[in-house]
């Protein structure tokens, strides 16, 4: 070979495409218009074509998944069912300045009076109490209790008073004239106010003509604290009230229930009067609102959600790391096995999919429990004594049993998919090279398979973050997860706002760790297929 | 057929069989050897076995019956990371996860050489491919011919005296591959290394190759440089395959030592060589290059035999023209001629005589 032979002319492999040049301006098209604006225009049909065929499913979503979802989320927060059940004992108690040392004065009870009785005959009450309760227990029987008793309240020493002094005050007609008054609505506010209270009530609860029906006593009560208070308008009858015998509706609560002159509870009623409230979340990491207005611990004993929280998350990994440990080397022998002996496998792999979730987890209940069959061929081969059976069941073992079985399916199929990419070259390449069989998986097949590792570890890992009726079913009390938790206060203690809050967190933190994962490992790098 | 074993071979085979299922060979009792520093090219359709002749090199696939030498060593029970072959395969292989640099540094990795003498090897390596500042780019940044040059590089930067390649240039377009075909014959030649190359282009393997060995059927059809090959093909099998050809059949009826009589079924007589027949009698088919047919007779030997022929079309190419002709019953018979001053531009439908040096025409096997 000569010297010049040996340096071949170098010759560019591949010409690099010019870039566009443009002499400032966008790019014009043939008929001067912006090209970006042509262009556009020529898109604009394929697009509303595409949203046209996209529309009935996303409109389902809209409506059966997308709304359902953010009133979920809505409820975490929303407490409306104070301010809107006792409407004017909210606007009392701003007033008062009893709290939190001891009960409110006597307006709040005069207020609470009314807005009870309102709520009694509409029923809504003992919702109310059951609101309360969550935040302090007792308060929904106390909400029964005096629900029941409030329209035997001996408030009507007012009404007879009022009548004896004043006939024409027990005729509703002539109540009704006074009322349409504007002059005298300003002159007796308290009075107009629960006066349309009354005709509401009247018309909406009892469906009865109020202009027909006796006025109820608290409207009397009403009427005394307006003219107790100096006013007299005119064309209404002077009555003077100076000379009235007085009750206090304080003393009457608090001989309906004793609780009603404690601060505690009016604490409770005003922490939770706003009409949106962090309490739910507060709830969740096991805090609550104190009586000093700040955030603080739940008692010891009263602490749960964190420690479910924390309990999901790392069982949840566990379950992901397991699935990882048994489906690598499945789809790893699915990949280089020839097609059609992969698919005799693929489906063994799929079969659980086509099993019902119930009839798998109920088979686990079968294997697992004491008297089940691991232990059963355990004693018989002389493992495990009889005396001292190994608890599969109803505990964390059970539930990572059981989902590892589950999710396996999610994690081998994206990992096939990827493997299947992965052309057999590669090794081949690596091991003419030099590499022995472990290095050649070690430095080349395993890298490009990370992709398929992360995507599976996703699905495994959202999934079992939300799972629950595995857990349900083979959980017992040590292997549940926090959805349990929202299943039961979603359909047994009915508590929705807690429900919808722990939920939050959860779509949070899965929000989070998709997140996280998008920065480390790079969404893009993940394949489900091709 | 294939030549025997001599004492200087490098890279033998010998009696190797290979089959998949137990019950049909794709490979043949192959016999080859080839000496140090030689470019060997198998050639051959898809399914003759060559790919796998080349893959029981490398290891990948174990041969059912014989032995496969290198230097004198059997290489039958050396798993292949031991065999210190290099190997190019036909869509690269590189490895999408590492960089050109990093690629070219795993077999110098896994061999436990020092930092710096990876460094000056793969500096080397990727000079002698001149793609020198491509060392910290992505595989999937590069066009098809530079991965295939870095490819290269990585099967060469180990220093292998034996390097197999598999289709390498088949994903690349005409023009690259040309440029490639030259680059690597001549980096091969430079190096002194021994190349094994498969490939299904029969332009490639003419122009890159010391030798060529044609495969059909689990065998080795002809082992032989490219101009024996082209020129002097052993059967009819690689006359069809390599370049283009024209067959007559028919029937010996005169033999010499140089030279044959063939009555083709047509009745008319032709002069052939003998190549595969022995006896007057025998059906045999014969073989001509279109550009060794000759339409000016009188150019030709007095006594040569010469067959009517009628055009059918006449094809204008630039250099060459190209005229297809019915000949001996076959409308497919094809003459090449040189576009010369005093070469006529026949017209369809004319007719002529044609006639050819008896040493142009092979009489092979029927």
């Amino acid at each position: 070979m000569t010297d010049s032979a040996t340096t071949p002319p170098r010759q560019p492999m591949a010409a690099l495409p010019g870039g566009e040049v443009t002499e400032g301006g966008p790019m014009l098209a043939a008929d001067g218009r912006p090209l970006k604006h042509s262009l556009n225009r020529a898109l604009r049909r394929e697009k509303l074509r595409a949203f046209l065929l996209v529309s009935p499913l996303l409109i389902f979503i809209l409506v059966a998944f997308v709304a359902p979802i953010a009133d979920m989320l809505f409820r975490s927060v929303e407490n409306q069912i104070v301010s809107e059940t006792l409407p004017r004992t909210v606007l009392a108690l701003r007033e008062d300045e009893n709290l939190p040392e001891a009960a409110p004065g006597e307006p709040v009870y005069e207020a609470l009076y009314t807005d009870l009785f309102i709520a009694a005959e509409y029923k809504t009450h003992t919702r109310l109490g059951s609101r309360l309760n969550y935040e302090s227990t007792g308060l929904s029987s106390l909400f029964r209790g005096t629900g029941r008793d409030v329209g035997r309240f001996d408030t009507d020493i007012y009404t007879d008073q009022f009548i004896e002094a004043e006939p024409a005050l027990e005729d509703p007609v002539a109540w009704s004239n006074w009322m349409a008054d504007d002059d005298i609505r300003a002159a007796l506010p308290q009075t107009a106010d629960v006066w349309d209270a009354w005709v509401k009530l009247t018309v909406e609860a009892n469906e009865d003509d109020p202009l027909e029906e006796d006025v109820e006593d608290f409207v009397y009560a009403a009427l005394y604290r307006d003219l107790a208070s100096g006013a007299a308008p005119a064309g209404f009858p002077d009555v003077d009230v100076s000379g009235f015998e007085t009750v206090s509706i304080k003393a009457l609560f608090e001989e309906s229930d004793e609780d009603w002159v404690d601060p505690e509870v009016w604490q409770v009623i005003e922490t939770y009067s706003p009409a949106y409230t962090d309490g739910y979340f507060l709830n969740s990491v096991d805090m609550m609102n104190g009586p000093d207005g700040g955030a603080e611990w739940r008692p010891e004993d009263e602490q749960i959600y964190l420690k479910l929280f924390w309990r999901t998350m790392w069982m949840s990994l566990a379950i992901t790391v397991s699935c990882i440990v048994l489906g690598y080397p499945i789809a790893y022998l699915l990949s280089t096995l020839p097609l059609r002996s992969a698919n005799v496998l693929m489906i063994l792999v799929l079969l659980p999919f086509w099993t019902s979730l119930l009839v798998r987890t109920s088979a686990w209940k079968v294997l697992l429990q004491q008297q089940g069959v691991i232990n059963d061929t355990l004693v018989w081969i002389g493992l495990v004594s009889d005396t001292n059976r190994l608890t599969l069941i109803n505990n964390a073992t059970g539930t990572m049993i059981a989902m590892t079985h589950i999710l396996l399916p999610f994690m081998i199929l994206p990992l096939y998919s990827v493997m299947k990419t992965i052309p057999p070259s590669y090794m081949r390449a690596a091991k003419s090279m030099g590499a022995n069989d472990w290095t050649a998986f070690w430095r080349v097949f395993f890298p490009l398979s990370i992709p398929g590792i992360g995507a599976g570890s996703i699905l495994a890992f959202i999934l079992s973050i939300g799972y629950y009726i595995t857990p349900e079913i083979v959980g017992g009390t040590s292997g549940v997860f926090i959805s349990n938790r929202i299943a039961y206060h979603i359909s047994s203690s009915l508590n929705w706002g807690l429900a919808a809050a722990l939920g939050s967190i959860l779509l949070a933190l899965v929000l989070t760790l998709y997140w996280l994962y998008d920065r480390i490992v790079g969404i893009d790098n993940v394949k489900l297929g091709g | 057929m294939a030549n025997g074993s001599s004492s200087e071979a490098f890279v033998e085979f010998e009696r190797v069989q290979k089959s998949y299922d137990g019950e049909k060979l794709v490979v043949k009792d192959l016999n080859l050897s080839l000496p140090k520093g030689e470019f060997l090219t198998m050639l051959g359709p898809s399914g003759s076995g060559k790919t796998t002749c080349l893959m029981m090199l490398a290891g990948f696939e174990t041969a059912t019956h014989g032995e496969i030498r290198l230097d004198g060593k059997s290489i039958n029970n050396i798993p292949p990371h031991k065999r210190g072959i290099g190997m190019v395969f036909q869509n690269y292989a590189l490895f999408p996860h590492m960089t050109v640099g990093e690629n070219l540094s795993f077999p110098l990795e896994v061999r436990k050489l020092g930092k710096s003498e990876r460094e000056k090897k793969i500096a080397r390596a990727l000079d002698m491919v001149q793609m020198g500042e491509f060392k910290n780019r992505r595989p999937t940044q590069l066009s098809g011919g530079q991965q295939q040059r870095i490819a290269l590089a990585r099967a060469l930067v180990f220093e292998p005296e034996l390097v197999l390649m598999d289709e390498p240039l088949g994903a690349l377009d005409k023009q690259l591959r040309e440029t490639l075909q030259f680059e690597i014959t001549e980096l091969a030649h430079r190096l002194g290394i021994t190349v094994v190359y498969v490939t299904h282009d029969q332009t490639e393997a003419l122009t890159m190759s010391d030798r060529v060995a044609v495969f059909d059927d689990g065998r080795i059809q002809q082992l032989a440089p490219p101009d024996e090959l082209y020129e002097k093909p052993q059967n009819s099998f690689v006359a069809q395959f390599i370049g283009e050809n024209n067959t007559l059949d028919g029937v010996v009826e005169e033999i010499g030592p140089n030279s044959c009589l063939v009555r083709l079924d047509d009745g008319e007589l032709i002069d052939a060589l003998p190549v595969n027949v022995t006896d007057v009698g025998q059906r045999t088919r014969v073989s001509i290059r279109p550009e060794r047919v000759e339409s000016n007779i009188e150019r030709l030997h007095p006594d040569a035999h010469t067959l009517p022929a009628v055009v059918q079309e006449f094809i204008y190419m630039g250099d060459t023209f190209r005229t297809r002709l019915k000949v001996a019953g076959h409308d497919d018979f094809v003459m090449k001629t040189r576009n010369a001053p005093d070469q006529p531009r026949l017209k369809p439908g004319q007719e002529i005589r044609i006639g050819w040096l008896p040493e142009d025409c092979r009489a092979l096997d029927p």
